[in-house]
């Protein structure tokens, strides 16, 4: 009998995505980033030519998670250990996959100098406000009055100063080529992610320099809301002090995007 | 080839480029600035990689990536530097990836001063930064050894697999003597297989030092104990000089032999058998070799820039068997012939 339809693949699980459960919390979007990259690295077809390079952190598994080559940075220093890589590997697309705590505050030395050289990477930022790994505790980019277990009466902003916008403070430097801060927490917000993860990667590519998407992630568990107030939360409390938009696109990563 | 006037500084920068060194991260500290700044002239030079980290931190982290990544690399710093080197170090060791550090060692504790010491004797031989492992660590007492022992330190950092620390001082980093350096050696034409390159025809290469069970951290820990206990096996080196007849036998190294050997020299003039015995390599340490000069000595003498730090490890080889002395000149302080030689005369009244 004659098939009367026709079969098309129209979604599967990015090849570079291991087949394992991860150990994210539910309503976490950390999962749901590693898919766009994963996804991204098929679509470019450079699973076989790329290196991750995972934080300490929530993160720290990574390398479990993807099906590329990998290491685990000491804390904070994945920019600093992706530049030896990249340095020596030239021609490899070299990323490194860092939050908040690791990029913003112990790590700060080396994404800044990674930045100011132009140090050809890529650098994708999840910031959930939040030490997620350690258990809620305050992190650089908390919010003012935001409670967490190391600030219990909430963010104070006499002692603790002002929360770190990172997107802003890197496109700055003129090593950036490619800044720009993205969210996941709707179709649209995850479409123009997943767009911007593709130039981020491209900008490497192309030898353009400096690549960074910064990401507005949940914490549901330390944020102590349910998966769907997190991402509430997200939209409400976070993104009105942290901006989405492009910080930095020079003009030959425009030409990429 | 011939031998040429070179810096210690020099001579170990010549020497790793001559071994095969592809990649060089480090930040300037007296007293081995000179060794970086040979590797910015000569390394782009050659189409190698050189790159001025904007800290010590960075640098051991970028050395980590590229060792990770299978490229023969090296740092060099001093005690400062090195104590911010410790937390890279911790991660390389437990990475069992190949590295080369250089230790220009200075006078100590904190910034201290600029003057050659042996005061980071314990950081560089007890430990790796955090956790339980240990570094095979070389130990040169001239220009010619400095070069020597930095070719000698890529081959067993590759042979083991470990971290191979080269441990000088700012004298041995300053001075200039005749020395050869080897012939210039290819660069690999290939990544070791476990490197991280990419995972293009194999499976993926994750390179970790994350273990939560502790079972299975436990069993590396031995691995690397094994391994550690192969180097003790394989690997030791020391230098042997007069210790035949020596009733007195001095322990020193690096710098600190050198100016007691001169002192020795001076005793003998006088009728006194004394003798040395130079460890080459501080880790492993050369614990049977002293063990085996105790039949006839009487009394053993460490001398060492610092307060004692090698003197401990001399008496865990002596094990009470003859008494133990030091002599130590911290701080920067760089004793002369004759003031050993008053030890050593002390000793014999």
């Amino acid at each position: 009998m004659k098939q009367q339809w026709e079969e098309r693949v129209v979604y599967q699980r990015p090849r570079a995505l291991a087949s394992v459960s991860t150990g994210y919390c539910p309503g976490c979007t950390h999962g749901l980033i590693h898919k766009l990259i994963a996804e991204a690295i098929d679509d470019l077809g450079i699973q076989e030519t790329t290196i991750a390079v995972a934080p300490v952190g929530c993160a720290l598994f990574l390398t479990d998670y993807l099906e590329v080559d990998g290491v685990m940075a000491a804390h904070g220093r994945a920019p600093a250990m992706a530049t030896g890589i990249k340095r020596v590997e030239p021609d490899k697309v070299v990323f490194t996959y860092q939050g908040d705590g690791d990029l913003a505050s112990i790590g700060m030395a080396e994404i800044v100098w990674a930045a100011a050289r132009g140090e050809n990477i890529t650098v994708f930022f999840v910031n959930n406000a939040i030490y997620g790994m350690t258990g809620g505790q305050m992190a650089p980019t908390s919010l003012p009055g935001q409670i967490t277990t190391s600030s219990p009466r909430g963010r104070d902003v006499e002692t603790m100063g002002m929360p770190v916008r990172m997107a802003e403070l890197l496109a700055g430097l003129p090593g950036a080529a490619y800044v720009v801060r993205r969210s996941v927490y709707d179709a649209r917000t995850i479409k123009a992610a997943r767009q911007a993860i593709r130039t981020a990667f491209r900008v490497q590519m192309e030898g353009v320099g400096f690549a960074l998407v910064e990401f507005l992630s949940s914490c549901p568990t330390n944020w102590r809301l349910n998966p769907a107030q997190a991402l509430e939360w997200i939209k409400e409390d976070m993104e009105p002090y942290y901006p989405l938009g492009d910080y930095k696109v020079s003009d030959i990563a425009k030409q990429l995007q | 080839m011939a031998k040429e006037l070179l810096v210690g500084n020099v001579a170990i920068a010549e020497a790793a480029i001559r071994a095969g060194v592809e990649a060089f991260f480090g930040y300037p500290i007296t007293p081995q600035t000179e060794l970086l700044e040979h590797m910015a002239g000569r390394m782009p030079e050659l189409g190698r990689v050189f790159l001025q980290a904007e800290s010590e931190v960075a640098a051991i982290n970028m050395v980590y990536g590229a060792a990770c990544a299978g490229a023969r690399v090296m740092t060099s710093s001093s005690g400062p530097g090195i104590s911010l080197m410790q937390e890279g170090l911790s991660y390389i060791a437990i990475s069992e990836v190949p590295v080369v550090v250089v230790d220009v060692m200075r006078g100590g504790p904190g910034l201290g001063n600029i003057q050659p010491a042996q005061g980071d004797y314990n950081q560089v031989t007890k430990t790796a930064g955090h956790g339980d492992s240990r570094s095979i660590v070389l130990a040169p007492s001239s220009v010619q050894e400095a070069a020597d022992l930095t070719g000698l330190a890529f081959d067993l950092a590759e042979k083991y697999r470990t971290i191979v620390i080269v441990a000088g001082d700012g004298m041995i980093g300053q001075m200039m003597e005749p020395a050869e350096l080897p012939p210039m050696k290819s660069l690999p034409a290939t990544r070791p297989d476990w490197a991280v390159t990419g995972a293009k025809g194999r499976l993926k290469n994750v390179i970790t030092s994350v273990f939560l069970d502790a079972e299975v951290m436990e069993a590396i820990n031995w691995r690397l104990k094994a391994k550690l206990d192969r180097i003790q096996a394989e690997e030791v080196r020391c230098e042997l000089t007069l210790v035949d007849d020596a009733e007195i036998l001095i322990v020193a190294f690096g710098s600190a032999a050198r100016i007691t050997k001169t002192a020795i020299r001076e005793a003998r003039e006088q009728g006194i058998r004394a003798g040395m015995l130079r460890p080459i390599t501080l880790l492993p340490f050369p614990s049977t070799a002293i063990e085996e000069l105790l039949d006839r000595v009487q009394t053993v003498l460490v001398v060492e820039m610092n307060t004692g730090q090698m003197v401990d490890d001399v008496r865990l080889a002596v094990q009470g068997r003859a008494p133990v002395h030091l002599y130590g000149r911290p701080g920067g302080s760089v004793p002369v012939p004759d003031e050993i030689l008053d030890v050593i005369m002390s000793l014999r009244a």
